[in-house]
């Protein structure tokens, strides 16, 4: 087990995005951030923090729990649902970032747009993760990556946040070993 | 001349040790003749008992053979170490005749494993209303003494009071299954903390409680000799301790499935544990233990109530009530109270042979090993065990609550009239046995 | 957890996450699409061998909210109330491949039947068996206490409930006092004698006889229907004298604390053990507990169906 982002990097990388998101959509007035819980979550919220810094107004952040639209649940142990929580502003007309820690068969966020499909019609659908592991199963990419970290399938990725495990990084190890 | 036997090495239910000659169907003595030419069977380590008796078995037959014929139990019963069955009335037709015992009697015979003594109907069709042929079935070819309407109480007082006087004329007995029908409309379970928690409905032991403390002074009014079947409550071995000092002709049994299980087995909703009357408290089972040790109880009798699978593959309300019990009874009773010493062999021969041979009034049963006796009885291996497998009973049925346990006692043989049953735990079949009576 | 037969089944972090997956899938509920695509492809079977309308409804939408294939196998005129045996129905369903049976049935214990024979391998999810337990029930009478008392809290700890009326055959009342006394309400029966079982004395409640005497001091009561025929088993003298000592009228409900909450797990005998007014008034909740009642079963249906690959040993 190894660290593969150290917080500083994690902050970068974070900030990064944060403008990379803002040059692509020319700004912030029709941005939504949805994040997919748990860590997808935080990352959202700090995401906006930084945009708020930069364009000196509020970022609508929200969450969406793609538990339900999972293809995989005979597969996993129920799970509690978490919260899914939409900012007032809507999700139809805007341009709707999904945020998640880690990118990897692309499932998740295939779930993400069936559950996003029930809320409404956003004008566009983009992706921003912490960390791209890859082994896609399905065609989907990400328009933004705070990083690209190949891995074999035998290894597992890990994102520790501070917000629920005390500090910021990123592991990487065998699956048994996280 | 029939064959001879020479049973050596085991130890009698009186400790002591002697070696047993069989031949004309009887015990001939302690020794082998030289030449005898008998077959010698090693009992070193078992114990001889006389055959048991059990004064409470349902053959089912006339009418359900699907259940039980005369035959499977009567094999069943050799298994189970028994040279006597005691075939109660609940059969299709009901044995309230002459006509229906003595058909039983005859298929008994015909079976040759065991005795078979027809227990009487109280009232006729068992509707607790008329006597039935009790002269009759009493004079008949079966010599009937014991009358019961077991499966249903004779619960109104003055038709018990009536069958009590009228048995007196020929030393009979009434055996009541004490049941006030009042109190166990539709009742599932023993009534208490469990029954509570699983919804069915309570059994409470006061109808069983009520009924005996009825019957017994009944029965002292009238000076006659009742029996009680299947006592499973603490408070009936109570009523029965204060009788038999106030020197009432009380009798009482107890089952060997009611001095082991109890009524947090029906937590599992199958059927399998329910009974009639139903299984109880872990304090009454102590209790019904001590009291057949002291003698309050006097016998063990199986209950044996044999019940085809889709009576019991069902729901708890709908299923039947009874579970089988003659090949595993000496062996319960091996682990309830021989290997808690609560009995030693002789109280186990008392209590499930001499007792009930004396209750019934049945001959040649119920012995004390001693020369000239009809050899009738049984050898058991104390020392090992078995497990229990509902698909190699005897019995036609396989309802035994007993399943998969591991039982301590091996009934290696069983001698009915002189002739092996059983030998090496293996039913024999032997064609002239039919002739024997 | 493969099945919900009774409430303990259920350990208190396990009934604590049913309701908290209730609370998400009511907000689902709300939304404008109402269906969503958990459970596709799955077949559940509702089989009532008893009446019961609202109950088998109930479970219907949760079902048919999470996109399951429902098969209803039910109530009278089937063959399950012509005598078929359980056995040979449970083969039935085993042989149309049903993944759930939602049972309903007059005898105590059939779901325990269902489960533990071998006849069938799929989930068996009780919904009222005979005079035993309602689980479903208790939690979304728990998930509606929770919601009305708790202002956030996850479990009943602190509030005082009391279940009012026929305890001795009532299987919402067996249920309810497992349930809540495991999240930690305290619980008290209140019935004549004759209507509380032998053996009570274990139960996680205290007993009473003194229906007014509890009620200032209650956050909650919960009537249960008392069944008219009753009278003719001895247990009551008659319909007048229980509603006088036992029924929940205007008068007992002025003595009630200001926040406290009147419940009914339905069907109402309206003049009996509650009033009509009493029954319609602000402090009656009893048609919230219906529509909680699909939220819930909802969670109960997740929770069950999801993971089962793991155990049937699927490759993942």
């Amino acid at each position: 087990m190894s660290v593969a982002l150290p917080p500083a990097d994690i902050a970068r990388a974070l900030t990064r995005i944060a403008h990379e998101i803002l040059e692509r959509n020319g700004g912030s007035s029709n941005l939504v951030l949805l994040g997919i819980p748990t860590r997808g979550a935080h990352l959202a919220h700090r995401i906006a923090t930084i945009i708020e810094g930069i364009e000196n107004t509020s970022v609508p952040v929200g969450t969406l729990d793609i538990t339900l639209h999972r293809d995989d649940l005979r597969l996993r142990p129920p799970r509690t649902l978490m919260p899914t929580k939409i900012p007032t502003t809507g999700i139809e007309g805007k341009d709707v970032v999904l945020i998640d820690d880690v990118f990897f068969s692309g499932r998740t966020i295939r779930a993400a747009l069936d559950a996003l499909g029930e809320v409404g019609r956003p004008r566009t659908v983009q992706l921003a993760v912490l960390i791209d592991r890859g082994h896609r199963e399905l065609p989907i990419r990400a328009d933004f990556v705070g990083k690209n970290l190949p891995t074999s399938l035998d290894q597992s990725v890990k994102v520790h946040l501070t917000e629920i495990d005390g500090l910021d990084e990123v592991l990487i190890g065998k699956a048994e070993e996280l | 001349m029939s064959k001879k036997y020479f049973i050596t090495g085991g130890t009698l239910d009186d400790g002591s040790k002697k070696d047993i000659f069989i031949s004309d169907g009887k015990i001939s003595g302690y020794e082998n003749p030289s030449n005898s030419g008998a077959e010698v069977i090693n009992a070193e380590g078992k114990i001889v008992l006389p055959g048991l008796v059990d004064l409470h078995t349902h053959l089912r037959e006339p009418g359900k053979e699907d259940s039980e014929t005369v035959l499977s139990a009567s094999r069943a019963g050799a298994k189970g170490g028994f040279t006597a069955l005691s075939a109660m009335p609940n059969t299709s037709p009901v044995a309230d005749t002459a006509g229906v015992v003595e058909q039983v009697l005859r298929l008994g015979v015909e079976a040759g494993f065991c005795d078979v003594f027809p227990i009487g109907a109280v009232t006729k069709n068992l509707d607790g209303a008329d006597l039935s042929e009790i002269g009759a079935m009493a004079d008949s070819a079966a010599a009937v003494r014991i009358f019961s309407d077991d499966g249903h109480c004779v619960s109104n007082p003055a038709v018990m009071r009536r069958a009590l006087e009228y048995v007196k004329k020929f030393d009979g007995v009434i055996a009541q299954h004490a049941q006030d029908p009042d109190l166990t409309v539709n009742a599932q379970m023993n009534e208490g903390i469990v029954s509570s928690v699983l919804g069915l409905k309570g059994w409470p032991a006061v109808a069983e409680e009520a009924i005996i403390a009825r019957d017994v002074l009944l029965t002292e009014h009238v000076q006659s000799r009742l029996h009680i079947c299947h006592v499973t409550t603490a408070g009936g071995v109570e009523i029965i301790r204060w009788a038999k000092a106030r020197g009432i002709n009380v009798t009482a049994e107890v089952t060997p499935h009611h001095l082991l299980l109890t009524d947090d087995l029906a937590a599992s909703y199958d059927p399998i544990y329910k009974v009639n009357p139903p299984l109880r408290t872990e304090k009454d089972v102590h209790a019904l233990r001590e009291a057949l040790a002291e003698g309050v109880i006097d016998i063990v009798a199986t209950d044996h109530a044999p019940h085809p699978a889709e009576t019991k593959e069902c729901e708890w309300q709908e299923a039947a009530f009874g579970m089988l019990g003659l090949e595993t009874a000496l062996s319960i009773i091996t682990l309830t109270m021989v290997e808690t010493k609560l009995l030693d062999w002789k109280g186990v021969a008392q209590r499930f042979s001499r007792t009930p041979a004396r209750i019934g009034r049945y001959s040649n049963q119920g012995g004390d090993l001693r020369v000239g006796e009809m050899a009738n009885l049984t050898v058991i291996n104390p020392g090992a065990s078995w497990r229990v497998d509902r698909d190699l009973v005897a019995s036609r049925s396989r309802n035994t609550p007993f399943h998969g346990m591991e039982l301590p006692g091996v009934i290696s043989e069983t001698f009915f009239r002189g002739v092996p049953t059983l030998r090496n735990s293996e039913l024999i079949v032997q064609s002239n046995l039919g002739n024997n009576s | 957890m493969k099945h919900l037969l009774s409430i303990n089944d259920l350990s208190e972090s396990e009934a604590i996450a049913i309701l908290d997956t209730a609370v998400e899938l009511a907000r689902v509920s709300d939304a404008p699409m109402k269906k969503l695509p958990t459970l596709r492809g799955r077949t559940i079977v509702n089989l009532f061998a008893e009446d019961s309308t609202r109950t088998r409804i109930s479970f219907e939408a949760a079902a048919k909210r999470l996109s399951a294939d429902v098969i209803n196998f039910s109530s009278k005129g089937s063959s399950v109330s012509k005598g078929e045996s359980l056995k040979d129905t449970a083969q039935t369903l085993q042989a149309m491949g049903a993944d759930a049976v939602i049972i309903r049935h007059q005898a105590s214990g059939a779901p325990h039947r269902l489960a533990s024979s071998q006849w069938m391998s799929g989930t068996v999810i009780n919904a009222g068996d005979g005079t035993h337990e309602h689980p479903s029930q208790a939690l979304l009478d728990a998930y509606t206490l929770r919601k009305h008392l708790m202002y956030g809290a996850k479990n009943l700890k602190g509030i005082h409930v009391a279940i009012v009326g026929d305890i001795l055959h009532s299987r919402v009342a067996r249920s309810n006092v497992m349930l809540l006394s495991k999240l930690g309400a305290e619980v008290s029966v209140v019935a004549p004698p004759t209507l509380l079982p032998v053996g009570i004395e274990s139960w996680p409640a205290k007993i009473s006889y003194d229906f007014d005497d509890l009620i200032p001091q209650v956050d909650a009561i919960m009537m249960l229907r008392v069944q008219s025929e009753r009278m003719n088993e001895l247990f009551f003298p008659n319909a007048r004298e229980y509603s006088r000592y036992f029924g929940l009228n205007s008068d007992r409900v002025k003595k009630m604390k200001k926040e406290s909450i009147i419940m009914h797990p339905g069907p109402m005998n309206r003049g009996l053990e509650i009033t009509a007014d009493v029954a319609d008034s602000a402090r009656s909740v009893i048609v919230e507990q219906v529509s909680n009642g699909v939220s819930v079963r909802m969670a109960i249906l997740y929770t069950l169906l999801t993971g089962e690959g793991i155990e049937s040993g699927a490759l993942v």
